[in-house]
Parts: structure tokens; C-alpha cells; sequence
């Protein structure tokens, strides 16, 4: 079992904290996906898996051994990089077969070990090419080769794609997806800025935000049930709008006044009667938003701009009242919709896809 | 007049020479010549813009025409007429240098020159380059190593000639010798090995330059592929030798190379140490004791030096541009 556990893992560059109290434990076969915004230390975590940062406190541990301080090449891990660091005086080959060169690997196994990996990367005619004679997706194959070649019990890929050209980026994903189905056992972690990727590829997806882990689950269980309003907005897009609102109702549904004269909506999102009268913020995704001519509505206010997209129709309002932590609401609407603009429309959410969060935390993960 | 008064107007006069030359010169092309009017307007822009790279490369190429290949050609017919200059002998000068035995000599202390001071200067710099990277007091050093490069070879001759001097009072080798009970020697009297301590002038004098280049060109390498290296279980020697110095193995070329020329042109060294006594005359100080006595003899050895330099010459040149690109 490779189980890969991180235990109050800490990390600063002198006195500069970049990450702290990481606690993750991944299993054997895992997809993990860390996400957050640029800087928040998806790469540092990564590359103190890797053993090229040092752990600064707390312990990594691979198959209950605690590889803190254990060399990166005796860890069991290979890494994939975003500009695919092939050696580019080596061919194709030479690239691939380097680590096992260096392990002091026999002839016969080196050529077995790098002919099954070009095989299943269709890498077989470019074996005898130098790097630069490569397209930037055979580059990123070769990547992926050698580290395949080694057969490290955990991948770890930090922007693979992101390099690449978006129809190129689409395929290497699906092949990324196809190669991790042909390789049960391995454990694979993979850092993003791609939401597509994100939820695609992903087992779980880590979330990593304000030096931490602000969230981990399955992509589904992220984007309808996040734990606070900083995962809400950033998985998905275009980000959940949220609503100033009121609790007027609790139990296991709850009943929400955002606006005066809005009437009142539901939300299944369960309170406890100390939520009575709590000021709340609820966020729809722009997807969830409903047009509606009922008295209870969530939001109104008039169309400043419509994108008309064919398969959906985006509708941006500019938010009536201050103190929202949104300035744009926008609505999503399946199919066309013509002459929207300039238009007062009343928008409200399905009950199920109304969340409530209370201090910044979703009530649900109380 | 005073010499910085001198230098500030040759300093003027050059930079605005040139500017007004290049600005009069267009003008006249433009206006005058090929004006861009008339019946055949189109015509004259097309043939002033075919002009205008000539135009303008006019002064670089007579003067290079003056003081470079005037010279040569005119070494090369020198070297074909005999020591007072009024009779021609054809290829007797060079008859003459093959049969000598100083020539000889000459010849193969260049060509050991030429092996050793380049390999040892960009190897010595290569591995200074690398030891001194992640020093906290690594520039400190490296200044320290790259500063001989400012002194001029009889200057750094002079230093040197302290440090082979025979009184263990002042030579730190005769200091060495006489701490462990050796008689004083004087090194550049030792035959074949002295051409070695003065060959390791010059590389004292250019490892600062390969490390600085070196040193850069390591720094060019993209940290990633070291990084991969690492994972990959690559030892220190081994990403050193197998990752690092592959990938700046053209810079490396042309250090070598550039270092070579440079050999080939050495003179004042051997000329301060020994005069080229003791065995250890090269082309250069060979060359020189011919020359104002037998200029058909001097001349001859100053284009076989081209010769030699020449093929080099142009690697270093394809080598330093395909770097470029
Ligand atoms: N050597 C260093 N010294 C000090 N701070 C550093 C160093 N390396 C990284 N950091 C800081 O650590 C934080 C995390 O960096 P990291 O590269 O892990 O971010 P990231 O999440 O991968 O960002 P991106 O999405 O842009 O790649 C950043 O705020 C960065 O400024
Ligand atoms: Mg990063």
C-alpha cells in the first residue's frame, strides 16, 4: 500500500510562512488534484513530496516510512514539470533510460522498461530525436515517459498541461486519464490552475488557500457542498454569486430573507434556532439561478449585459447594495434568450441549490 | 595640450565624425544622387536603398582594409624577399625556418602552449565556476581569481618572476624547498617543465575569464532539468558532468577556442621570463628576435602563425554564433 501521509506539515522560507498544519492522508491509486490561487503553495507542497523543499516541520510518510529526510530519488516518486525538463543534449531514449542508467539497470532491462513506456505513449518513432526536434505535446509525453519508466509507486505532476495549446491540452488530459486507468496502483498527484482538469481527472481535489487546506473532496462533493465561501467561489465558473441575506426560519430547512420586499426562499441547507435573524450570506451559482414572476424571489435588479453564447445565455447585473461579496451577479440561463437587456428580472435558486454560509462556513460543516 | 584634453576631443571628433558622415553621406544619397522625385522617383528610392548598406559600411570596411588586410598582404610578399628587403627568394625564408632547430623548438613548445594552457584555464575555471556558485563568499572569490585578468602579461611576468625567484627570502617555491631542506632551484631554468611554469602564468591570468563565462553559462541552465536529475538519483559528479556540462558544452568550445587564439598571440610572457632561453622560445618571441635583423625571416613566421590561427579562428567564430542563435 502507498499510502501517503501528511502529518502538520509546515513549511516557511525563514521567517516566511508559506504553508502550515498541511494534514492529508492519500491512498494507493489516488487522483489528487491540488488547486488554489497562484502562490498559495500548490508547487511547494509538491516539491516537499518530492524531496526537493525541505520540510520545515511535521512528517511525510510513504508506506509508513517517513521519508522527510530521505533522498527524492530513493522516495519512490517521479515528477512531471510544467516546462517538461527533458535533458536536451540526450535523445528520446537517453531521456527515458537516464534514471535507470544511473541505478546501474542491466542493457536488456532498460530497453524493456523504455519500450514498454513508448509503446504506451505512441513514442516509438521519436526514440532516436533530440528534444527540440519534438512538438511541445511528444515533449510532454517524453515527460511522462520517464517517469513512467521508473515505476514510482507516486506520480507527481505539477502543471503538466499548461504549457500546451488548448485542443492539445484536451487530449493529453483524456491520455492522462487513460494512462492512470492502465496504472490502478499508482498514486498520482497532479497541481492545476485548470478547473476542467480539476474535475475531471480527480479522485479528490485539495484545495489550497490562506497557507492551508481550505477543503478536500470528490469534485461533485466540493462544488455542492463547499465547506466555506472561498471554495464556493473558486470551484466552478463563473464563480458562485453571493447574497447579503437573513435567516427567518430554521430546522432542517432553512427559510432566508435577502432583500427587503424579496419574500422569502428556502434553502436545504439545515440551521439551529440560534440561527434565528443571523445575518448570512447565500450563494447561487450562476448556473442555479432561476428567473422566476413570484413575490419570493432571491434577487432582482435590471440586465446590464447579456452574452449570448447560444448554448447558455449569461446575464450580468451590477449588485444594488453595498457590502456583497460580489460586484457582478450573474445568471447562466439555459438556451437563448433575446431582448434581456435594460430588463428587470427577478432571479431565485431551487432549494437544494441554495447555499448558506454563516461567517464565512457553510452550515452544512458545522 | 594636455593628454585627457587630447582624449576628450578624439573622443568628440570620432563620435561626431561618424554621425555626421553617416547623416551627410544619406543625405546626399537621398537629395542629391537618387533624389525620390522626377520621372524615375521609384527607380531612385529602389537603388538608394541597394546603396545605403555600402554607404554606410564604407568607413568600417577601409579601415579594417587599412590596418588589417593591408598588413597581411603586405607580411606575406615581405616574408617572400630576403633579409635586406631587395632581393626575392620565393619560399627561401620558409626553407630556411623548417630546417632550423629553433624554429623546431619553437614550434613544439607552442603546440604544448596550445594543448595545455586552454585545457587547463577552461577546466580550472569550469570547476571554480561550479564550487563557487552556491558560496555565500563565492563572489568574493571569484573576484579574486578574475582579477589577474586586469593585469598586463609582463605585469603578471614580474609577479611571477618574484614567485620563482631563486632567494628563499622572496620565491615562495625556493621558500617551500629550503623549509624542507632542499637547495634553491630556479624554475625556469628547469628543461621542459620550465615551459610549464610559464605556460601556468597565463593560466593564472585566464581562468578568470573562462569562470566568468563559465559561470554564467551555468547559470543559464534551466533549474529544472537539474531537478530532474535529482529525482532521477543523479550523484553531484554526475549531474555535473552528465547534465551541467553537456548543456553548456558550446560555451565551453568557445572559451577553449577563444583561449587558443589568445595563446597563439602570447609573447610578452615568455619574453619577460627567459627571453626565450632555456628552451622555451615560442612562434611569437621566436618571431621577435628576428625581427628589425632579418624582417624576410620574421615576416615568414608571423603568417605561419596566421596560418595556424586561422582555422581556429573560424570554429571559434561558427561556435560562438551558433550560441547566438
Ligand atoms: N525560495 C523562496 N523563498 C521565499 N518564498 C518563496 C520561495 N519559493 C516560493 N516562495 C513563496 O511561497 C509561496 C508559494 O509558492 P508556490 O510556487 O508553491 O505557489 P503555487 O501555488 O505553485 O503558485 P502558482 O500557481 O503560481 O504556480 C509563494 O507565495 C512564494 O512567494
Ligand atoms: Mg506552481
Amino acid at each position: 500500500m502507498a499510502d501517503l501521509i501528511l502529518k502538520d506539515v509546515v513549511k516557511s522560507y525563514g521567517d516566511v510562512n508559506v504553508l502550515k498544519d498541511i494534514n492529508l492522508d492519500i491512498e494507493t491509486g489516488e487522483l489528487i488534484v491540488f488547486v488554489g490561487p497562484s502562490g498559495c503553495g500548490k508547487s511547494t507542497l509538491l516539491r516537499m513530496i518530492a524531496g526537493l523543499e525541505k520540510i520545515t516541520d511535521g512528517t511525510l510518510s510513504i508506506d509508513g516510512q517517513v521519508m522527510n529526510d530521505v533522498p527524492p530519488a530513493q522516495r519512490g516518486i517521479a515528477m512531471v514539470f510544467q516546462t517538461y525538463a527533458l535533458y536536451p543534449h540526450m535523445t528520446v531514449r537517453d531521456n527515458m533510460a537516464f534514471a535507470l542508467n544511473i541505478a546501474g539497470k542491466s542493457k536488456d532491462e532498460i530497453n524493456a522498461a523504455v519500450g514498454g513506456a513508448a509503446e504506451k505513449l505512441q513514442l516509438g518513432p521519436y526514440l532516436d530525436r533530440l528534444p527540440k526536434e519534438l512538438s511541445g505535446g511528444q515533449r510532454q509525453r517524453v515527460a511522462i515517459g520517464r517517469a513512467i519508466v521508473r515505476d514510482p509507486k507516486v506520480y507527481l505532476f505539477d502543471e503538466p498541461l499548461s504549457n500546451l495549446d488548448a485542443a492539445l491540452r484536451v487530449a493529453t488530459r483524456i491520455e492522462i486519464a487513460q494512462l492512470k486507468e492502465q496504472m490502478p496502483d499508482s498514486t498520482m498527484i497532479y497541481v492545476t490552475h485548470d478547473q476542467v482538469e480539476a474535475m475531471t481527472l480527480a479522485s479528490r481535489i485539495v484545495v489550497l488557500a490562506n497557507r492551508g487546506i481550505a477543503q478536500v473532496g470528490s469534485p461533485l462533493e466540493l462544488y455542492e457542498r463547499p465547506r466555506n465561501t472561498f471554495v464556493a467561489q473558486f470551484i466552478g465558473s463563473p464563480a458562485m454569486n453571493l447574497l447579503g441575506g437573513k435567516i427567518v426560519g430554521t430546522g432542517d430547512i432553512t427559510t432566508l430573507e435577502l432583500a427587503d420586499g424579496a419574500g422569502q426562499i428556502t434553502s436545504n441547507y439545515p440551521s439551529r434556532s440560534e440561527d434565528m435573524g443571523a445575518e448570512v450570506q447565500v450563494g447561487i451559482r450562476p448556473e442555479d439561478m432561476i428567473a422566476t414572476e413570484d413575490d419570493n424571489y432571491a434577487f432582482a435588479g435590471k440586465v446590464d449585459i447579456t452574452e449570448a453564447l447560444g448554448e447558455v445565455t449569461q446575464l450580468y447585473f451590477s449588485a444594488p447594495r453595498p457590502g456583497e461579496d460580489t460586484d457582478t451577479v450573474i445568471a447562466k440561463l439555459h438556451g437563448i434568450h433575446r431582448g434581456l437587456r435594460g430588463q428587470h428580472v427577478k432571479m431565485t435558486g431551487a432549494p437544494d441549490k441554495v447555499h448558506v454560509f454563516r461567517d464565512g462556513i457553510s452550515l452544512h460543516h458545522r | 595640450m594636455s593628454p585627457l584634453l587630447q582624449g576628450i576631443i578624439t573622443i568628440l571628433v570620432g563620435v561626431f565624425g561618424c554621425v555626421g558622415y553617416f547623416y551627410a553621406a544619406n543625405l546626399v544619397l537621398d537629395k542629391v544622387i537618387f533624389p525620390a522625385r522626377g520621372p524615375h522617383a521609384g527607380r531612385n528610392i529602389n537603388r538608394a536603398t541597394a546603396v545605403r548598406p555600402w554607404l554606410f559600411l564604407f568607413p568600417a570596411i577601409a579601415i579594417l582594409g587599412i590596418y588589417l588586410v593591408y598588413p597581411v598582404v603586405g607580411s606575406f610578399v615581405r616574408s617572400l624577399y630576403n633579409r635586406a628587403g631587395d632581393e626575392f627568394i620565393g619560399a627561401g625564408n620558409y626553407a630556411t625556418l623548417s630546417g632550423d632547430p629553433g624554429f623546431q623548438t619553437a614550434l613544439f613548445n607552442n603546440a604544448l602552449w596550445v594543448l595545455f594552457v586552454p585545457a587547463a584555464a577552461t577546466f580550472i575555471g569550469l570547476v571554480v565556476a561550479q564550487l563557487t556558485d552556491r558560496l555565500s563568499w563565492g563572489n568574493i572569490a571569484k573576484s579574486l581569481i578574475f582579477m589577474p585578468m586586469a593585469i598586463s602579461f609582463v605585469g603578471a611576468s614580474l609577479i611571477w618572476k618574484f614567485v620563482y625567484a631563486g632567494d628563499p627570502d622572496i620565491g615562495i617555491i625556493n621558500a617551500v624547498r629550503d623549509v624542507i631542506g632542499l637547495s634553491p632551484v630556479d624554475p625556469v631554468q628547469i628543461p621542459f617543465w620550465n615551459n610549464f611554469f610559464l605556460m601556468f602564468i597565463l593560466v593564472w591570468i585566464q581562468t578568470g575569464f573562462a569562470m566568468v563565462i563559465l559561470s554564467a553559462a551555468l547559470r543559464g541552465i534551466p533549474e529544472e532539468t537539474i531537478e530532474a536529475a535529482i529525482i532521477d538519483g543523479a550523484n553531484p559528479f554526475q549531474l555535473f558532468f552528465k547534465i551541467k556540462v553537456p548543456q553548456i558544452m558550446g560555451t565551453i568550445v568557445v572559451v577553449w577556442t577563444t583561449i587558443t587564439i589568445l595563446v597563439l598571440k602570447v609573447f610578452d610572457i615568455v619574453y619577460t621570463m627567459t627571453g626565450g632561453n632555456f628552451g622555451t622560445d615560442i612562434l611569437p618571441s621566436y618571431m621577435m628576435s628576428f625581427m628589425f635583423r632579418d624582417d624576410g625571416r620574421a615576416t615568414a613566421v608571423a603568417v605561419v602563425i596566421m596560418v595556424v590561427v586561422l582555422p581556429v579562428m573560424v570554429w571559434n567564430i561558427r561556435q560562438a554564433q551558433k550560441e547566438m542563435r
